[in-house]
């Protein structure tokens, strides 16, 4: 038989497509059913978020950093917060941390369950994102009680955040907290021994020890390669630092790892929310220095000075003093950085986003290399990317 | 903290004495200035040096100064895991003035790298893919220069007579507006435009401010 020379076929896969995850087009050089190539071309979200946020006031950039990792929002404001305290050195009062912290682990936990069960839906399983999306609405309701909005919270702020917690919000969140673990149970007897999601990720999109770090992968998917690396452990921020949990760590660095890493920090953030709730204390949620923070409204119908603070923060906003910081949080995803610059104005002279989704998706090539196409979409998957903090 | 992040300072340009120009420890985070064309070597040394480790390279930036000489400050973000620090690696850059690509040392480089180039128009010699990254097919010009304008120089629409997305130059309906928002409220250091009359007196004594309104009489 004569040897018939084949051609690589080039397929695109998206911008418009389910498992894509938002607007990615993935141009794949397919040899067979095994990918060659995968060229990713990001981009077709970019909506010049860092551009703009020179063009605003501090107060006025934060609700640019909701709409980046639109699943998991208040992480994406912790980091910029914290950022901006760093240049004008303010610390929150202690319930302001305390509330912080456990809105960010809600932010965990409302991204995790995102993308565990469409990661599931990747694979073949419907069931798991049905049931996950009814969870996930509660914890937008919690998102809501406290700022008003179910996703673009826009709720921490410089100093704390913006309003203390409704009454009978923390009641509440205290029975969710004792109910969800059976939720993850739930979840785990659907997936974690489910022989056919198994069968698509075990050993699939392998990541070594060395891949990862010299890659730049963060959270959870360089756990899964058995780094333990967490910032709220080893450069803790807010109250961070008095919680009680563990890092998770996996041993095989495949889509699966990652997947087990996932559920447990779940069961993780559930914990760091139990000591919130717990030893949260009374008190300001907001720093009473009201050049940066504005002041109570009753105060603004009796003092002159305060109606003043109130006026300037509001036209003006605070001004920063020069200088730059590289500061960075644990989100959901991995570590999410602003490294922000300012000039001693009352906007940012630069505020470069570090997204974590952003090094997942140039590892995918790398990742998806010699895989069959079916493996692509769990790959992809299991990084748990989000094209709103990809393109910016 | 702060003492070994000095100490670090002071091993890293003991070491690297013809590279390194500048070191300071700010808000707990070190900064180090080099030399653009040494960007790579540093690079290497903070990752191979038993007491640096920087495996990881984290973020890759630019900041423009168009005031500047050299206009563009690059900025590398490096963590390493096993001493748990972070070290800021900034170098200077000119206009059209390539730089050595860091993909060689970390991988990660290759897309912070790409988004430089396509955000600010700083070329990477040796990169093997330099595309645009973040802007639409064709895009001309770099976004996050400060002398781009915010609304950008094109728009684009559907075009019903010609079935397809076209591009035109942005027509604004209303002017863009830039607010003046320096004012002596809080955090003022530097003289408001118009206001030197006030201060001129203190500072430089009134023959200065003679001189200045004689000039204005002129």
């Amino acid at each position: 038989m004569s040897e018939v020379s084949i051609k690589n076929m080039t397929m695109n896969f998206g911008p418009q497509h389910p498992a894509a995850h938002g607007v990615l087009r993935l141009v794949l050089e397919m040899d067979g059913e095994v990918v060659a190539r995968a060229d990713s071309h990001v981009g077709l979200l970019h909506r010049g978020t860092e551009k703009l946020i020179e063009h605003k006031t501090y107060m006025q950039a934060l609700p640019y950093f909701d709409r980046l990792d639109y699943v998991a929002p208040m992480s994406q404001e912790h980091a910029f917060v914290l950022a901006v305290e760093k240049l004008i050195g303010i610390k929150p009062p202690p319930r302001g941390q305390y509330i912080r912290v456990m809105y960010a682990e809600i932010s965990r936990l409302l991204n995790h369950l995102l993308n565990l069960t469409t990661f599931a839906m990747d694979v073949g399983a419907m069931t798991p994102l049905l049931w996950g999306f009814e969870e996930r609405e509660h914890m937008m309701e919690f998102y809501e009680r406290a700022s008003g909005a179910r996703l673009h919270a826009n709720y921490f702020r410089t100093g704390g955040v913006h309003q203390d917690l409704p009454a009978g919000l923390v009641d509440d969140i205290s029975t969710f907290v004792d109910r969800f673990p059976n939720f993850i149970d739930d979840m785990e007897t659907l997936l974690t021994e489910n022989r056919i999601f198994k069968q698509r990720t075990v050993d699939i999109g392998i990541l070594t020890e060395d891949e990862a770090l010299d890659l730049g992968m963060t959270g959870p998917v360089l756990r899964a390669s058995g780094i333990p690396w967490d910032l709220r452990k080893s450069q803790p921020y807010d109250v961070y630092e008095q919680m009680d949990f563990d890092v998770p760590i996996g041993k095989t660095g495949d889509c699966y790892a990652r997947y087990l890493v996932r559920v447990e920090e779940m069961r993780q953030s559930l914990r760091i929310i139990r000591q919130c709730l717990d030893e949260m204390p009374d008190g300001p949620v907001l720093t009473q220095n009201h050049k940066v923070t504005p002041p109570r409204r009753d105060e603004m119908k009796q003092s002159m000075e305060a109606l003043i603070h109130h006026f300037k923060l509001y036209t003006e906003g605070y001004h920063v003093p020069a200088g730059e910081t590289y500061t960075a949080v644990e989100a959901p995803k991995g570590e999410f950085g602003v490294f922000l610059v300012s000039d001693g104005s009352n906007a940012p002279y630069r505020c470069k986003i570090r997204a974590p989704s952003f090094t997942f998706m140039q590892a995918l090539e790398s990742m998806s290399i010699g895989h069959m196409l079916g493996d692509v979409p769990a790959i992809l998957g299991s990084l748990d990317v989000v094209f709103g903090e990809v393109d910016r | 903290m702060t003492q070994a992040l000095q100490d670090l300072a002071e091993h890293i340009a003991a070491a690297l004495p013809n590279d390194v120009v500048r070191t300071n420890v700010m808000f707990g985070e070190l900064a180090v200035n080099v030399r653009a064309g040494a960007i790579v070597k540093v690079l290497t040394f903070l990752r191979r040096d038993p007491a640096c480790q920087c495996r990881m390279l984290v973020d890759v930036t630019a900041v423009d100064y168009p005031e500047r000489e050299d206009r563009f400050e690059l900025v590398y973000n490096l963590v390493s895991l096993s001493q748990n620090h972070r070290v800021r690696v900034k170098a200077t850059v000119g206009e059209g003035a390539p730089v050595d690509t860091a993909t060689g040392v970390h991988s990660s480089a290759g897309w912070f790298e790409r988004e430089i180039w396509d955000m600010f128009g700083i070329r990477f010699s040796g990169h093997s893919d330099l595309r645009r990254m973040l802007t639409d097919y064709g895009f001309e010009g770099h976004p996050l220069r400060k002398d781009f304008p915010l609304s950008g120089h094109t728009e684009l629409r559907y075009d019903q007579d010609q079935k397809r997305v076209v591009y035109e130059p942005v027509t604004l309906v209303q002017e863009f507006r830039s607010f003046d928002f320096a004012s002596p409220w809080e955090g003022m250091t530097e003289l408001l435009a118009g206001d030197e009359k006030a201060t001129v007196d203190i500072e430089a004594g009134e023959d200065a401010a003679a001189a200045k309104s004689g000039n204005g009489d002129a």
